[in-house]
């Protein structure tokens, strides 16, 4: 089992024709994905490596069936790019992009709630969603991943969320889905809406967490998890070391006026009852322990 | 982007807001002439991208062009939090009866555009957060839906703002909304916003964020970019168009992706080691951008070894061999260097590393390893 998608899950890559939406739309096809289309107005009618290319994502819809879409648009497009995936008929839209502008994320944010409620956006600026051996949607190499759970995975970081995945499988440790939900400032995905999906997800058992500085979702998924949570749970937060005042790359990670510091997030997953580590070998190896007592 | 108070007043003037006149001098002789030009009284204001300005002594009230001078001569070279005085702000005083607060900033926990309006401004509004939270009249709005007159003049009146400043208020915050989502901006703040002796509500203060996403589409931004405050290394990074973040260590750190590099910041913390920088050469590293990284972190004279973190989604391992091997070529890299590769093509690019490896250039099997051997280095041990 896995959360959000699966074998079955038909995708359309918005971006196909460019050149990441290419590259890793081809990988993504290649690690079993159904990539079934993509979308591009100017190159409707032709197809890349035999995936069809079609106007629009309501006509890749039409066309194929598909309920997911993928977006590889450049930052100043994806505002349209995500509205025109949910008027199109997919309920799971992953956007890769970084770089998008924090008003469109919210704008769209709340337009998906009130338009399309049943539309679950991943991102922007995300590294995608893998359930190994069964999809892949994004840019996660697909090889560092050990298919088959227990554990779900999910992560504000792009490369820490590789880095978790790594550090299982050197411990011959499945995952069940990996969802990175990128470290912008409004993310489509938060952490709470992927501990409520592997709560109720069977086989996923335990789940390892991967925050940074910036922002209370930590602490907020730290409520949620002394309330809802039953599986076991351990989890690292990057930039216990960074200074005030200063962004982290990311556009949500900064320590601003004391507040979003990696030391009250990993006190308040603590006292949710979350085994935190120091870095994420540590987080690694709280993980095996977890999973060697399920 | 954080814009200086004078950008910020320019920034709202196009919105319509009523900013006091002012000029910018960058010496004391073009803060005497500016005050010639607007006519005594003035204020004289430190433009730092730093609050507490008051309190360090950074804004003065100058009654006669002897006063500006010696102001001017005072808070020119100043140092308020770290930051030093280079620009003043030289503006026409105003008769103060009442200062209040307002922002819009994002509220990242409830997904919408958080307005903050008190009738208590013109002290920071986290002691009013924390003293007198009621003094502080919230109101969210909904992106989709915006701010209307309605909802304004109610949230207005909720922050019990005398019946005089109603009006002049409710015109003001709907502009300053208007800048908030118009011009892309993180942060917009007034404070204080006063009514002034003769009954108008006025713009006295501006402290605006700007989103360096949106430059797309605003060109103007660039301008802004020029008068960020950064070290000699960020400007360089900068200019390169890499994250960097200076910090005061002797350990250079590389990696791709803001978490990870975070992340190598931390582990070279907790192996006893204290890293020179944050830097983040982003998802579609490739060898110009490794070259110019490590370009950037062989300028710093403080760093006695690097650490490569590089774990590749985007990235490609052989990209990477392949920056570093031409990096190599390119400049003369005055430390060892210990890389660490996994991920995506790792095993290719490592093969290409393979032939290059010596005592000072070291590959790690973990970011662990990786972390140990880059310290030990910068440390002198040999290992």
């Amino acid at each position: 089992m896995s959360i959000f998608v699966n074998s079955e899950t038909k995708v359309i890559y918005q971006g196909l024709t460019g050149s990441q939406g290419k590259y890793y739309g081809l990988l993504n096809r290649d690690y079993g994905t159904k990539v079934v289309a993509g979308t591009n107005p100017k190159k409707a009618g032709t197809d890349v490596e035999g995936i069809p290319i079609f106007a629009s994502v309501a006509e890749a819809v039409e066309e194929t069936g598909a309920t997911a879409s993928c977006i590889f648009i450049p930052a100043p497009g994806v505002r349209s790019a995500v509205l025109e995936a949910a008027q199109g008929g997919v309920d799971f839209i992953v956007a890769i992009t970084e770089g998008v502008p924090a008003h469109d994320e919210a704008l769209f944010y709340n337009q998906l709630r009130k338009d399309f409620p049943n539309v679950q956006l991943l991102g922007p600026n995300c590294p995608g969603i893998i359930s190994p051996g069964e999809c892949n949607i994004g840019i996660t190499a697909g090889h560092i991943a050990l298919p088959g759970g227990p554990v779900g995975i999910v992560s504000r970081s792009g490369t820490l969320t590789y880095q978790a995945l790594h550090e299982l499988k050197e411990k011959g440790i499945g995952c069940t889905t990996c969802v990175g939900i990128g470290g912008d400032p409004v993310p489509g995905t938060s952490f709470i809406d992927c501990l409520a999906a592997f709560e109720a997800d069977p086989e996923t058992k335990a789940v390892m967490m991967i925050g940074e500085i910036g922002g209370s979702a930590e602490e907020e998924a730290a409520e949620f998890i002394s309330n809802n949570m039953t599986k076991p749970i351990s989890a690292y937060i990057a930039g216990v070391t960074a200074p005030p005042g200063k962004k982290m790359g990311h556009a949500g990670a900064i320590v601003s006026g004391g507040k979003g510091t990696a030391k009250a997030k990993m006190e308040a997953l603590e006292e949710a009852g979350v085994k935190v580590g120091n870095n994420p070998t540590e987080a690694g190896d709280l993980m095996a322990e977890i999973v060697s007592q399920l | 982007m954080d814009l200086f108070e004078y950008q910020g007043k320019e920034f709202f003037a196009e919105y319509g807001m009523p900013v006091s006149p002012g000029e910018l001098a960058l010496t004391t002789e073009e803060a005497v002439t500016a005050a010639e030009n607007l006519g005594c009284p003035v204020m004289v204001k430190a433009q730092v991208h730093t609050g507490g300005r008051g309190k360090a002594g950074g804004v003065k009230f100058a009654a006669s062009i002897d006063e500006v001078s010696e102001h001017a001569e005072n808070i020119l070279g100043l140092d308020i939090n770290g930051h030093i005085v280079e620009r003043l702000w030289i503006e026409k005083a105003s008769d103060i009866a009442e200062e209040y607060y307002a922002s819009f900033t994002l509220d990242r926990s409830a997904k919408k555009h958080l307005g903050m309006l008190s009738a208590e401004g013109g002290v920071e509004i986290e002691t009013v957060a924390e003293e007198n939270p009621e003094a502080i009249a919230r109101i969210w709005v909904d992106p989709v839906e915006g701010l209307s007159e309605g909802n304004c003049r109610n949230w207005v009146k909720e922050a019990a703002l005398p019946e005089q400043a109603i009006e002049g208020a409710v015109e003001i915050l709907l502009k300053l909304y208007e800048a908030y989502v118009d011009g892309d901006a993180d942060l917009v703040e007034i404070n204080p916003l006063i009514l002034t002796e003769d009954g108008r509500v006025h713009v006295l203060d501006a402290k605006v964020t700007l989103d360096s996403n949106s430059v797309f589409r605003h060109e103007s931004y660039v301008d802004f970019d020029q008068t960020q405050t950064r070290d000699e290394r960020e400007t360089a990074a900068h200019s390169k168009g890499l994250q960097y973040v200076g910090l005061e260590g002797e350990v250079g750190v590389i990696a791709n992706g803001a978490g990870l590099a975070m992340s190598t910041v931390d582990v070279v913390n907790q192996v006893g080691g204290r890293p020179a920088n944050f830097l983040d050469i982003g998802g579609g590293a490739n060898a110009d951008v490794m070259t110019a990284a490590l370009e950037v972190i062989n300028n710093d004279p403080d760093v006695r070894a690097i650490f490569i973190n590089i774990f590749g989604g985007i990235t490609r391992g052989e990209e990477i061999a392949n920056g570093i091997i031409d990096a190599l070529d390119r400049v003369e890299i005055r430390s060892p260097i210990v890389i660490r590769l996994d991920g995506t093509n790792a095993d290719e690019g490592r093969a290409i590393l393979e032939p290059h490896l010596s005592q000072t250039l070291q590959v790690a099997p973990t970011m662990l390893d990786g972390a140990e051997q880059a310290v030990a280095l910068a440390k002198g041990i040999n290992n």
